[in-house]
């Protein structure tokens, strides 16, 4: 039985990835290279990684209000992540991802998905049923 | 959400597609925020500068301004943030005409829009200032964080699409800072150490930010009161607190409006237990970016722009001085504020000892990354701790310091 977890109704398209986990924030401003589709800021806990097509699993978001646009324009370039998943939205990215159509959900039941959710997982998110599932792990 | 029946009509496209797409764009977001409903705004104010908006964003705005004239003009104030380009200073910055070309297209879509190109951070200074109890939907994180906190007035920090359909339907999003329930302190800190320039009140505000972290944090700062700070202090402060932290709203009891004690700065709750700050904190703030003897590439006062004080204080202090031949320095304020400053002469002082001075750009949303590049710029120098904490993800080794001993490393061609 895989596990199902359940959070707010999110943003976006219903998808399926898999996760990119770290116990941090996201800026797409201040923590991208947005050309190479890597983590590039030296102090974030996923610095050098692609985040490309992944399901991004991050505390909260922080800082620049430029990310609702750039948020648009990675999805346009088709450099974007494939889903992004928070402990807690800030209004910004919940902006961007309602202007972008990205999947975009936060506020878990059982706590912090960055606890619930490990890297490698392969994850199926319905934003408007407002629930996760892991696919390859039983509950 | 509730919707009036204005709204309703405007949700069905009866005042065509420009504003369906904006009210839709606002339901969907009041939803996820659990918002009752819509609330008129005072003024809108778009962060929407070419680096972020990128070919994919200029395109959609082109796309809006094709609309007919009466259903795609803007229906409050809206004015916009610092852009990706100041058109007189570009090439000596090396930014390149393809840059200018897509600056120009951005520009000619907003303005079809009836947006205001103020091109200014600093509009609480310089164009309207907000006013208690005000509901606004601002661009700008430093705008946002000011306008709530110094001022009283309400706003979220809005994304530059966000923005603009507030700016389309006059509404926002009754969400987070709207409410009075957001509105209270949730963290105490004690300043024991008085900060003494601008580069000192940012760092106060990047300390409590890295604390406070989040965007629904609200820190109630205390220790400052004996003798109030400044516009342009709070601003520094402000800004990097919302950098850092992501902070929409900051009490500081005694003055600022919401909290003339400190029991109104937490609704009447029990304060939390304070975190002390000293002047052990700032000596560690400032280490994390010290750089001491390294050459210098660029000094950099920006983030946010200049006011006209701070102008004069930087033609002040490089009168009659030479900037270092393989240093850059470079300064950016509000197109309000250049034209006061080349009146006055003070734009000439700065610019006779070898700076730059930029309008209606940040530098930071200014193809930094780029500008980087093409000038073979590494290590800066600023006085803006929001600066710091931005650059470095823009491949920047960035130092902080006060703005005279900024100037007097510019002029050495290294840091002081």
């Amino acid at each position: 039985m895989p596990i199902a977890l359940k959070c707010h109704k999110g943003l976006g398209p219903a998808v399926t990835g898999t996760a990119l986990v770290a116990d941090d924030n996201f800026s797409t401003r201040y923590d991208l290279d947005r050309i190479e589709g890597t983590f590039s800021r030296p102090a974030h806990k996923l610095y050098g990684q692609s985040y490309l097509d992944k399901v991004l699993v991050l505390v909260t978001a922080k800082g620049g209000v430029a990310s609702a646009w750039m948020l648009h324009e990675m999805v346009a370039r088709g450099m974007a992540p494939k889903a992004i998943l928070f402990d807690r939205a800030n209004t910004i990215l919940a902006q961007g991802a309602a202007f972008a159509q990205l999947t975009m959900v936060d506020r878990f039941e059982a706590g912090s998905p960055t606890t619930l959710i490990r890297t490698g997982d392969e994850v199926a998110i319905d934003p408007a049923s407002g629930l996760v599932t892991i696919l390859n792990r039983d509950a | 959400m509730r919707l009036t029946d204005e709204e309703k009509a405007m949700l069905a496209g009866g005042q065509g597609p420009v504003r369906q797409w904006a009210i839709r764009h606002q339901v969907a977001v009041g939803e996820f925020f659990d918002a009752p409903d819509l609330v008129p705004v005072g003024q809108a104010h778009i962060m929407a500068d070419t680096e972020s908006l990128g070919e994919a964003g200029v395109a959609w705005l082109e796309g809006l301004a094709c609309s007919p004239e009466k259903e795609r003009r803007v229906a409050i104030p809206t004015i916009t943030d610092p852009r990706g380009l100041d058109f007189a200073s570009y090439k000596r910055l090396r930014q390149t005409d393809a840059m200018a070309d897509i600056e120009a297209r951005a520009i000619r879509a907003f303005e079809a829009l009836g947006v205001l190109m103020t091109n200014t951070c600093i509009n609480y200074q310089t164009i309207m200032p907000p006013v208690r109890g005000e509901h606004l939907a601002m661009g700008d994180t430093g705008v946002v964080i000011y306008s709530n906190s110094v001022m009283g007035a309400r706003s979220n920090f809005e994304g530059g699409p966000s923005a603009l359909a507030a700016g389309l339907t006059g509404r926002t999003p009754r969400y987070g800072y709207h409410l009075d329930q957001h509105r209270a302190g949730t963290m105490l800190f004690e300043v024991a150490h008085r900060p003494t320039d601008f580069a000192d009140w940012g760092a106060l505000g990047g300390i409590v930010g890295r604390v406070a972290n989040s965007y629904w944090q609200v820190p109630v700062v205390t220790g400052l009161a004996d003798r109030p700070p400044n516009s342009d202090e709070l601003k520094h402060f402000g800004a990097a607190l919302a950098s850092f932290g992501s902070v929409a709203l900051f009490h500081m009891p005694g003055l600022t409006p919401e909290a003339p004690a400190l029991s109104d700065a937490f609704a009447g709750r029990a304060a939390p237990a304070a975190v002390p700050i000293g002047k052990a904190d700032f000596d560690a703030f400032y280490r994390g970016y010290a750089a001491t003897g390294d050459k210098v590439d660029v000094v950099v006062f920006a983030a946010p722009q200049l006011s006209l004080i701070e102008m004069a204080e930087v033609a002040d202090l490089i009168a009659g001085r030479r900037v270092h031949e393989a240093t850059s320095l470079v300064v950016a304020t509000s197109p309000e504020i250049k034209f006061a400053a080349d009146r006055m002469g003070l734009t000439a002082r700065i610019e006779d000892a070898g700076g730059i001075v930029a309008a209606g750009v940040c530098f930071y949303q200014s193809y930094a990354r780029e500008m980087a590049e093409a000038n073979g710029w590494q290590r800066l120098l600023t006085n803006s701790a929001k600066l710091v904490n931005i650059l470095a993800g823009y491949g920047y080794k960035p130092t902080l310091a006060s703005m005279a001993r900024c100037i007097d490393s510019a002029v050495a061609g290294k840091v002081l």
